[in-house]
């Protein structure tokens, strides 16, 4: 079915856009949510699993207390209120991933509820970005399905497929699921915002150590809800639902694409069906689920093979005492004593360097030094094997360990990247490193001197423009001294002699 | 036949640990029992789905071992006994009475099951009942009726009649049973047997296949109170697998059975529950109910008329609340993993065979409790059934509350009527749920019951049963009173109930 597109700019200057967005968080606890079966990714298809994820008859689901926990921290850091009490819920719905044929979740009496996350929309002119305050309804807890895996069909989709394999392993996995409330008044930063949200999520859940978010994985997965209504009409439009988006990115362009195909059907006097939708990566486009919409009738009731869920107020503090800094706030922060500029912030966050820096500071390196290491030396010997910066063999505190070197003039930034190839090759301390590479600088001024006298003696022509006053001439002797040197020469002392000795 | 198969588990225990039998010999007697008196689905009593005879000799050869070396487990280690078909049981075949789950053998053992296991007890095989425990007569059975012992035109009570008939007719010393909303106390009642509903969550529901998780309760099923105390005892306790189980110590059953035995009741308040006798209450049935509560005054009580207004409105409540959740319990039966799988010509998807398998997997009485259930909750209706349901239930509970602030035990008859004949309720649902009147309130309030025989309907010559219900926690006192009024009418009768039931001849 062909679809009239809008352009974005026209959207934005007739209608108004409104967000919703819904996120499942996996939790990287050790055993399911309501059973102990192994809870990590990966294993052999139906190899985790027991009566209880099965749905085997007779079978019964106990809490998981280490989830219930996680849930509550991830409240906490939303702002939420805790409940006192509350109870979960059966979703009745038959699908062959579901052993049950109901998933186990929470109807409307959530864990956490009536939140809030301020989101921050960079402005792209490199000004001071526009923050957003998101109101959270509720974050609930519930079982994850299997996964279905449809073979024979043209792009694996259900649809057309031969058969079908269902893997349990996956079924029981503990998830919390955040819902926003009505995001309104974003205009045409709707597609950022949404973005910025998903990312503010992930970067809270990283902090909280509740999960291993992995968007990629699966690990958080976002469904956006979307609809337009007349600009200034006040009035909420009808909305779809785009499931399972995958990455920060198609979060951003499944916003604008619908919001351009709503403002198509609206404009064409015709109504948006309330319905799921997929999003596709490869051209940034939704279709239509052809699965019934949530208006479905889930028969929702109070799970009656489990007790409610009553957390202590003093548990509630408890947990509270432990919840780490607020991301955002930490970012603020930590801009501020770094001084950094906003690019070199975000280029700092975008390479997930953030807490390596932070660690190098602490261990005595100057923030900038810091920076300049962890982005550039060592991101590139990242991406050459293929790995995060994270997983390199390289400690914060060696990395201090180098610039204090550099700093006392042991080494220059050259040889330092010398010690880095000796640490990754796991060659012992950088002053091990040096001892046996022989990297040290030399401070011998005699042998200095005379590598100068050569340099000058070998290039009169440029000897000449430094006695005539064209200090940027410099740089060529003290390239030659530092070939002669073999690199292990204060490239700050030699422009010294170089200089003095021209003057 | 032999004479080890007339005597009560306590019995057997005592001869086993006396050395004048072995776990062997008297699981064979019952194997032969069976053998002789059970028959099949179109004769006979009918009680079991399956015998394991071969299993259940090997435990008993091993429970023989054990006593040789010293090293019993339990005082019923080596005592047989029969598990209705709703208890998942590794290795043996697990049907609940449904087509939909023919043919399939359980990979775990649910919590009671291990716990006689681990106790020693031989499991001679698999009881009937009315397909996922929905009726009271065990004619919904897939498999065919199960027929009661003293008149097999008749039917055995339900959904636990296979349990009740198998200890009725001599075939187990005992049995496990699954209560509801009476499916243990009924068929008790209508085959001279004694059952217990143990208070909710004093026993484990791990593995028991769920009709109502919020009403389901394993008991036992035996001849005797204190046969049933002593596997009450056995099978109750916190169980970390079942969250709705209760963590408390096990109250003292077989003592307050052997208590009661005594015969003295002096100072115990007892309440007779006026709203479960009148119209629809057969006179046999009332006649010995009145002659039970003249005993206990006899034995010491002091009995008073209690009201319980709410309890008329019991049944209707029950029949919101228990298919709400059996529509979505049974909802896991599609094919996709176990069971009956029925794939239609030319139509292989998942949706198809999930409706294709359980329309032909699941009976009229299942399916119409999924459709009252799935209509209860659905949206716009919720309110209006499943919510206004938990109200009343609430009540009723509170009924039970402030009677129990006056009398320490309340008591009516089991059920309305004795045994009625096979296929004289079956077209007539609401008729055959009148069975139930007086059991379901205390499914509804989790509080725990026993029946007793309590002689036989002058009309009939059938038996009657004689309900005593306690609060939750205190199933001590069901023994203590049943106890004694079973030992005052034993010894006015000369000898135990089924001494008058008729003897069965085995199958030509």
């Amino acid at each position: 079915m062909s679809e009239t597109l809008v352009p974005f700019d026209e959207v934005v200057e007739r209608f108004d856009p409104a967000l919703g967005l819904e996120i499942h968080v996996e939790l990287n606890t050790n055993t399911k949510m309501f059973c102990g079966c192994p809870a990590v990714f990966g294993g052999e298809p139906n190899t985790q699993v027991c009566p209880t994820c099965l749905g085997l008859p007779g079978a019964m689901p106990v809490v998981n207390g280490k989830a219930v926990e996680s849930a509550i921290r991830i409240g906490l850091a939303l702002n939420c209120e805790i409940a006192e009490w509350c109870r979960f819920a059966r979703k009745n719905y038959f699908y062959p991933d579901m052993p049950k044929n109901f998933q186990t979740s929470q109807y409307d009496e959530p864990i956490a509820f009536e939140g809030y996350l301020d989101v921050t929309v960079p402005d792209e002119n490199g000004g001071e970005g526009e923050t957003f305050r998101i109101e959270i309804e509720r974050a609930h807890m519930e079982e994850d399905t299997g996964k279905s895996s449809h073979v024979g069909g043209s792009d694996g989709r259900i649809h057309g497929a031969d058969y079908s394999l269902v893997d349990y392993n996956r079924a029981g996995i503990p998830l919390i699921e955040i819902v926003t409330k009505p995001i309104l008044g974003t205009g045409d930063k709707a597609p950022l915002v949404a973005k910025a949200y998903v990312s503010a999520i992930r970067d809270l859940i990283v902090a909280l150590g509740v999960s291993d978010a992995r968007m990629d994985q699966g690990s958080i997965r976002a469904d956006v809800n979307l609809s337009l209504a007349p600009k200034g009409s006040g009035v909420l439009g009808t909305r779809s639902e785009t499931k399972n988006v995958n990455s920060l990115r198609s979060v951003e362009r499944a916003v604008r694409f619908e919001m351009s195909r709503h403002a198509g059907i609206l404009d064409a006097g015709g109504s948006v069906l309330q319905e799921t939708r997929h999003f596709h990566e490869n051209d940034g486009t939704t279709s239509s689920g052809r699965e019934k919409s949530d208006a479905e009738d889930y028969r929702y009731f109070p799970e009656p093979d489990l007790v409610p869920v009553a957390p202590s107020r003093e548990w509630v503090e408890e947990l509270r005492a432990t919840l780490p800094e607020n991301p955002a706030v930490k970012r603020t922060r930590l801009q501020g004593e770094w001084g950094f500029t906003d690019l070199e912030m975000r280029d700092t966050v975008g390479a997930g360097a953030l807490d390596l820096v932070e660690q190098t500071v602490a261990a005595g390196a100057a923030p900038q030094a810091a920076r300049k290491w962890w982005l550039t030396e060592l991101a590139r010997r990242a991406n050459d094997a293929g790995v995060e910066l994270t997983e390199l063999a390289v400690t914060p505190a060696q990395v201090a360990a180098v610039q204090a070197l550099v700093d006392a003039k042991t080494i220059n930034d050259k040889l330092a990247r010398q010690v880095f190839d000796g640490l990754l090759a796991g060659e012992g301390t950088p002053e091990e490193i040096i001892a046996a590479r022989g990297l040290a600088v030399v401070s011998d001024e005699g042998a200095l001197s005379a590598a100068v006298d050569k340099a000058i003696a070998e290039n009169p022509d440029i000897a000449d423009k430094i006695r005539d006053g064209k200090l940027a001439a410099a740089g060529a002797l003290i390239g030659a001294v530092m070939k002669e040197m073999r690199g292990q020469a204060d490239a700050g002392r030699v422009r010294e002699l170089v200089l003095e000795k021209l003057s | 036949m032999s004479e080890l198969i007339k005597k009560t588990a306590a019995e057997l225990a005592g001869a086993l640990a006396a050395g004048e039998t072995t776990s062997v010999e008297l699981t064979r007697a019952h194997l032969d029992r069976i053998a002789a008196v059970d028959g099949t689905a179109e004769s006979g009593v009918h009680a079991f789905l399956h015998v394991d005879a071969e299993g259940a000799l090997a435990q008993a050869a091993a429970s023989d071992a054990r006593r040789a070396a010293g090293q019993s487990r339990h005082l019923l280690d080596g005592v047989p006994i029969a598990v209705k078909d709703v208890l998942a049981t590794q290795g043996l075949p697990t049907t609940c009475g449904s087509k939909i789950l023919e043919g399939w053998v359980p990979p775990y053992d649910a919590t009671v099951v291990r716990r006689i296991k681990e106790a020693g007890l031989p499991i001679l095989g698999k009881t009937n009942m009315d397909e996922f425990a929905m009726g009271s007569s065990t004619e919904h059975s897939a498999y065919g009726p199960t027929r009661n012992p003293w008149d097999q035109t008749r039917i055995p009570g339900g959904s636990g009649g296979g349990s009740a008939a198998a200890v009725a007719a001599f075939e187990a010393p005992l049995a496990l049973g699954t209560d509801t909303g009476g499916s243990i106390r009924q068929p008790g009642a209508v085959t001279g047997t004694v059952g217990v509903k143990p208070t909710y969550g004093g026993v484990s529901r791990y593995g028991l296949v769920a009709l109502a998780n919020s009403l389901d309760q394993v008991g036992p099923v035996t001849r005797t109170v204190l046969d049933s105390a002593l596997l009450h005892e056995l099978i109750a306790g916190h169980d970390p697998l079942d969250s709705t189980s209760v963590d408390a110590p096990v109250g003292s059953y077989v003592a307050a059975a052997r208590e009661g035995a005594k015969g003295d009741l002096a100072g115990l308040r007892v309440g007779v529950i006026k709203e479960l006798a009148g119209d629809g209450w057969q006179p046999g049935v009332m006649e010995r109910f009145a002659e039970t509560v003249d005993l206990l005054k006899e034995l010491g009580a002091e009995v008073t008329e209690v009201s319980c207004p709410t309890f008329v409105h019991a049944m209707a409540t029950y029949y919101l609340i228990l298919p709400a959740e059996c529509s979505s319990n049974l909802a896991k039966f599609d094919a996709m993993r176990y069971g009956l799988r029925v794939v239609p010509e030319g139509d292989p998807s998942a949706e198809a065979v999930m409706k294709a398998t359980r329309d032909a997997g699941f009976g009229d009485e299942v399916k119409r409790r999924i459709m009252i259930g799935t209509y209860a909750l659905s949206s716009g209706y919720y309110d209006a059934y499943y919510g206004q349901a938990q109200k009343v239930r609430t009540l009723i509970s509170r009924d039970f509350a402030a009677a129990f602030e006056g009398v320490d035990v309340l008591v009516s008859p089991t059920s309305p009527t004795t045994a009625f004949p096979l296929g004289e309720k079956l077209d007539d649902p609401l008729a055959m749920y009148l069975q139930d009147l007086a059991t379901i309130p205390a499914n509804l309030a989790g509080v725990p019951g026993i029946s007793v025989p309590a002689g036989l309907a002058a009309e009939d010559g059938l038996p009657v049963g004689f309900q005593v219900l306690a609060p939750a926690l205190a199933d001590d006192r069901l023994y203590r009173v049943g106890a004694a009024v079973e030992a005052a009418l034993t010894q006015r009768w000369g000898g135990p109930i089924l001494g008058e039931a008729p003897t069965l001849e085995g199958p030509r």
